[in-house]
């Protein structure tokens, strides 16, 4: 195995528009980019609440939110499957070994990061518009929104930080999800597959892949976000 | 609309860590007449306006609105503005911070445009409305704030320290701003450090010293015959604490 051989198999799976791979990719991003909107949507409201609120245990909350960014993907996709195995709570959903079950696994394994980066975000901003805000007799809710709108720049990131995480793992919807040639395969856990099963050159040929797209996306983000930017002070 | 004033400091004090940094002023601010508080650095001119704004709670004494009668906590708030030093301005268009402003205040979404552009317009700023505010002069942020405070028709404007960071032509334009404010019928509650402003601007003095009220005056009186030692140390711009 070397480094052309993967090359040359990536090429060849990308020109070839392998009907499997463009599978594998849709899938990918299909449960990635829907875990990662998924989370925002709870994380940035609850990130901006604790950042404005104060209740005693706040400092606690935050801390564990912040050590919740490094939850391990295995043990996420475990939780997970425990909730929605046959005897869980949300068993009678029957989502597991459905991409719906991969969804909410990458969710809660992303949901502490765009949380945890976006209080930060917020908390900075109210040191800075705090009075100003106050004086203009805003209540706390449109606090929230007038300081996740000023932080938007910054949140992109937040969220970009989540989607990557959601893009890499494998261990939770490999747990979650089974791995099911053609129903919940994505590119990290074929990639598992194929390097398990001896074939380097075809699993390198997917990562470069993955890193391909992961990049792309994040190069998108970051020219709309320097073009908004600009236009916006 | 109801009006808050007059204005009436009760024994009003603040201390932080211990220490008092603000201690019995007992002052009555009425409508009408332009109040500008002048001292030495530290004396406690922000905190004063800050206190009287709700910016912050006193730890000792009142700040009562309306004379007496009883206000609910949301009209004596809506019917202040205040001004600072360093503008706070959001990441959007000129036109958008002010109708902000004026949705947190409760306008309706669709008179908002137009009174947006009426009070941009009203400080010269009608060619800017589109410009990203973050990205105006020091001079326009400032007069945005003013036209983003003249929108929700505040009854009292607190300036604190306005044209601090401002050079010669901005401070005339904020200066000609207060002025409008105080012929639409707005009180103002101003603190400078710039004596010759303080001069061009005040209908009465109040000087603060060491987080004391030593003299509350006409300006005439003020600046004709200081009684305290204290603002006659001042006025002769002497380094007085």
């Amino acid at each position: 195995m070397d480094l052309v051989a993967a090359f040359t198999t990536a090429l060849g799976l990308v020109a070839g528009f392998d009907a499997e791979l463009l599978g594998i990719v849709r899938l990918s991003l299909l449960v990635s980019l829907s875990a990662v909107i998924l989370a925002a949507l709870v994380g940035l409201p609850l990130g901006a609440a604790l950042a404005l609120s104060r209740f005693p245990g706040r400092g606690a909350v935050v801390v564990l939110l912040n050590a919740f960014m490094g939850l391990p993907p295995v043990v996420v996709g475990l939780g997970v499957y425990i909730l929605l195995s046959r005897a869980g709570p949300l068993g009678p959903l029957g989502l597991l070994f459905t991409p719906g079950a991969m969804i909410l696994a990458q969710a809660v394994l992303v949901l502490p990061i765009i949380a945890a980066l976006s209080r930060q975000v917020v908390a900075d901003l109210w040191d800075e518009y705090g009075e100003q805000l106050r004086s203009l007799n805003a209540r706390p809710w449109q606090v929230a929104l007038t300081l996740l709108w000023d932080g938007r720049f910054s949140l992109v990131t937040a969220v970009l930080a989540g989607f990557g995480r959601a893009a890499a793992e494998v261990g939770a919807v490999m747990i979650v999800g089974g791995n099911i040639k053609g129903v919940t395969r994505t590119m990290t856990t074929a990639i598992a597959l194929e390097t398990s099963k001896g074939d380097l050159a075809l699993a390198l040929g997917l990562g470069l892949v993955l890193i391909a797209i992961i990049a792309a996306i994040n190069g998108a983000l970051f020219a709309l976000g320097s073009w908004a930017k600009r236009s916006a002070g | 609309m109801r009006g808050i004033l007059p204005l009436h400091l009760d024994h009003l004090g603040f201390a932080a860590h211990g220490r008092p940094l603000l201690q019995g002023i007992n002052v009555r601010l009425e409508a009408g007449a332009r109040t500008i508080v002048l001292g030495p650095n530290g004396a406690g001119k922000s905190l004063l306006l800050r206190l009287c704004h709700g910016l912050l709670a006193p730890t000792e004494g009142k700040v009562n609105w309306g004379g007496g009668d009883m206000l609910a906590p949301d009209v004596v708030g809506r019917a202040q503005a205040m001004v600072f030093q360093r503008p706070v301005l959001l990441r959007r268009s000129a036109a958008a911070n002010v109708r902000h402003a004026l949705a947190l205040a409760g306008m309706p979404w669709r008179s908002r445009r137009d009174a947006a552009l009426d009070a941009l317009d009203r400080f010269g700023l009608a060619h800017l409305a589109r410009r990203p505010a973050r990205v105006l002069s020091g001079g326009e942020q400032q007069r945005l704030a003013l036209a983003r405070a003249w929108a929700v028709r505040p009854q009292v404007l607190f300036l604190d320290e306005p044209t601090a960071a401002l050079d010669p032509a901005a401070t005339l334009a904020v200066e000609l701003a207060v002025q409008e404010f105080h012929q639409s019928g707005t009180k103002i509650i101003m603190t400078t450090h710039d004596l010759g402003q303080a001069r061009r601007l005040a209908d009465e003095v109040l000087f603060l010293s060491r987080g004391r009220l030593v003299e509350h005056a006409s300006a005439q009186a003020f600046f004709k015959h200081p009684t305290s030692p204290q603002a006659r140390a001042f006025l002769a711009g002497e380094l007085v604490s």
